[in-house]
């Protein structure tokens, strides 16, 4: 009985300290939301923030239009590069996974996954920058694509070897050729996931700051040709919020609540989309 | 059990098949030679090396990387372990597994897939996605909810389409492993009609843990074991199921048909 009781009060002890483990680890998530969103609400409310581009300090009416396109253009540039290589290296990988060629790519994508992504900027800016003497959205955009490949390799790979074995067999077993099979019936299978993975990949480039500082390096005007040097949202609140003037600041501080929103919406989009694979997966 | 109709033409003639995973042999010189247009069972204990024999017999193993066998397995007298057509092969001889593993698509894109990714006309495709399906006794079911997906179907039913799947690449063999395992007796009872159809026009091997399935569905049969010793899988007695079940010639089958082990 004494026993017992102790037992009880040794295990809601124990479930007191989770719990505020777990506040302790949400408090970090909730204060970055708020200041974001306290902070950044007021440019935000302003429709002309999405519309303008920018204006000097003391001028009003100041936006990040360009940031917006900018960003939009760099990403959407990266993904057209790093997403059909990605999705094909890592069926490549998961499907070949015994090939010794394939560990090669699986080594490479994890040393890539870890490189600083500034390192990535510099190797984008020697390789595009220094020959042609300018910078450019594409210089940033190949960058962003290099950052994105070993994230939409690796999660390709998962997702494909999700896909339960007696599938490829059973595809093999009517006189399919290998290659057939790993891309008209085992990836249309790990779709859902192959998505997720592209959609992180995504999210995480249009939050990157470091790889664009010396490749697309930021622009005051609105640009949509990306031989040019380009604004993106990261830098336009690396920049504003550097300056010494409150208005710009704030604007740092929109641009800020922009990018947080648009990288928790393809987040959610990317987990909706992930659980749809996992119940697929359960019927096959 | 049906009576032999007289000893047909070999379909496959197993010579000295011997198979290894790596440094472990999984059979040994296995000699015997299948029918045409017949049913031939393959039974034995666990681990014995049913479904090895079975998968060297369209290539299967292939995917295994360590994977090696030895010997011939001669089809219409081409030796398949060595055929460098292994597409062709893989046609001619087509497989059902114990999950019917249906495609994430619709029931008539999973019959229509092969056909379609061979290049055939699409008026061939549909007539063969209705043929197959027609006689994999599964059209009935389905033909108001051909674009319904395919895992929607029962277990049997999915198993079913499994085997139509199969014919739609005009199949010569069909090997069967476990076909039935994940089924119930109704169900089991229609694969199994369902074989006895098919046996006029495709030579079947099937393995199964039911003995009671192969003495009513067989023709021929195949006793396999694993040597106590050399822990490889040998076939330990092959006859006409009638023989093998009422007068088997080796103790060890006697002792297996009677449930002395295994
Ligand atoms: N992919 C593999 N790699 C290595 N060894 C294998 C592999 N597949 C099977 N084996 C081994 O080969 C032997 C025969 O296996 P097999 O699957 O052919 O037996 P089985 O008679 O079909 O058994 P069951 O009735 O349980 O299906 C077993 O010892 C098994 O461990
Ligand atoms: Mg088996």
């Amino acid at each position: 009985m004494n026993r017992n009781v102790r037992r009880q009060f040794a295990s809601s002890i124990w479930l007191g300290v989770m719990y505020l483990l777990t506040v302790l680890a949400l408090i970090p998530l909730g204060l970055v939301l708020w200041f974001t969103v306290s902070k950044g609400l007021p440019s935000v409310l302003h429709p002309e923030f999405f519309t303008n581009s920018f204006r000097p300090f003391g001028i009003p009416g100041g936006g990040i239009a360009h940031a917006i396109v900018g960003t939009a253009i760099l990403v959407g540039l990266a993904s057209l590069m790093a997403i059909p290589i990605g999705i094909l290296g890592g069926v490549y990988v998961a499907e070949y996974a015994v090939d010794p060629w394939a560990s090669w790519v699986r080594l490479a994508s994890d040393v890539l996954v870890g490189t600083p992504s500034i390192a990535i900027g510099l190797f984008a800016y020697a390789l595009v920058v220094v020959p042609v003497h300018h910078f450019s959205g594409i210089a940033g955009s190949i960058a962003l694509a290099i950052l994105m490949l070993p994230i939409v390799i690796r999660t390709t790979e998962g997702a494909v070897a999700l896909i339960p074995n007696g599938l490829r067999e059973s595809g093999l077993a009517l006189g399919l050729p290998r290659w057939r099979v790993s891309l008209q019936l085992i990836l249309p299978t790990a779709a859902p996931g192959v998505i997720t993975g592209a959609l992180l990949a995504v999210a995480r480039a249009s939050g990157e700051t470091a790889p664009l500082l010396f490749t697309s390096l930021g622009n005051t005007l609105f640009k949509v040709d990306p031989t040019q040097a380009m604004q993106a949202l990261p830098l336009t609140i690396y920049q504003y919020a550097l300056l010494p003037y409150k208005s710009l600041q704030d604007q740092a501080w929109g641009a800020a609540l922009v990018l947080v929103v648009m990288v928790l919406g393809i987040n959610l989009l990317s987990r909706w989309v992930l659980r749809r694979q996992i119940r697929l997966a359960g019927q096959l | 059990m049906r009576a032999v109709l007289g000893a047909g033409d070999t379909k496959l003639k197993v010579e000295q098949l011997s198979f290894y995973y790596g440094k472990n042999q999984a059979l040994k010189d296995v000699s015997f030679e299948i029918p045409e247009r017949r049913i031939t069972a393959i039974i034995g204990p666990s681990g014995c090396g049913k479904s090895t024999l079975l998968r060297v017999f369209n290539r299967m193993y292939d995917l295994i990387p360590s994977a090696r066998a030895g010997g011939k397995v001669l089809l219409d007298g081409e030796d398949v372990v060595t055929t460098r057509k292994l597409l062709e092969l893989r046609q001619k001889v087509g497989m059902v597994f114990q999950r019917p593993s249906p495609f994430p698509m619709s029931i008539r894109d999973n019959v229509a897939f092969a056909p379609r990714l061979l290049g055939w006309s699409s008026s061939r495709v549909k007539e063969v996605v209705r043929q197959s399906l027609e006689r994999a006794a599964l059209w009935d079911e389905v033909n108001d909810r051909l674009e319904a997906p395919a895992t929607s179907l029962s277990g049997g039913q999915q198993q079913r389409l499994a085997i139509a799947r199969c014919l739609a690449v005009s199949p010569e063999v069909i090997l069967m492993d476990e076909p039935c395992s994940a089924l119930d007796p109704v169900a089991t009872l229609k694969i199994e009609d369902l074989m006895a159809e098919l046996m006029r026009d495709y030579t079947i091997v099937i393995v199964t843990h039911n003995m009671q399935q192969a003495a009513r569905v067989s023709d021929y049969t195949a006793f396999m074991l694993m040597n106590p010793e050399g822990r490889y899988g040998e076939l330990i007695e092959f006859a006409p199921t009638a023989n093998l079940f009422n007068q088997p010639q080796d103790q060890r089958t006697e002792a297996y048909i009677t449930g002395r082990f295994g």
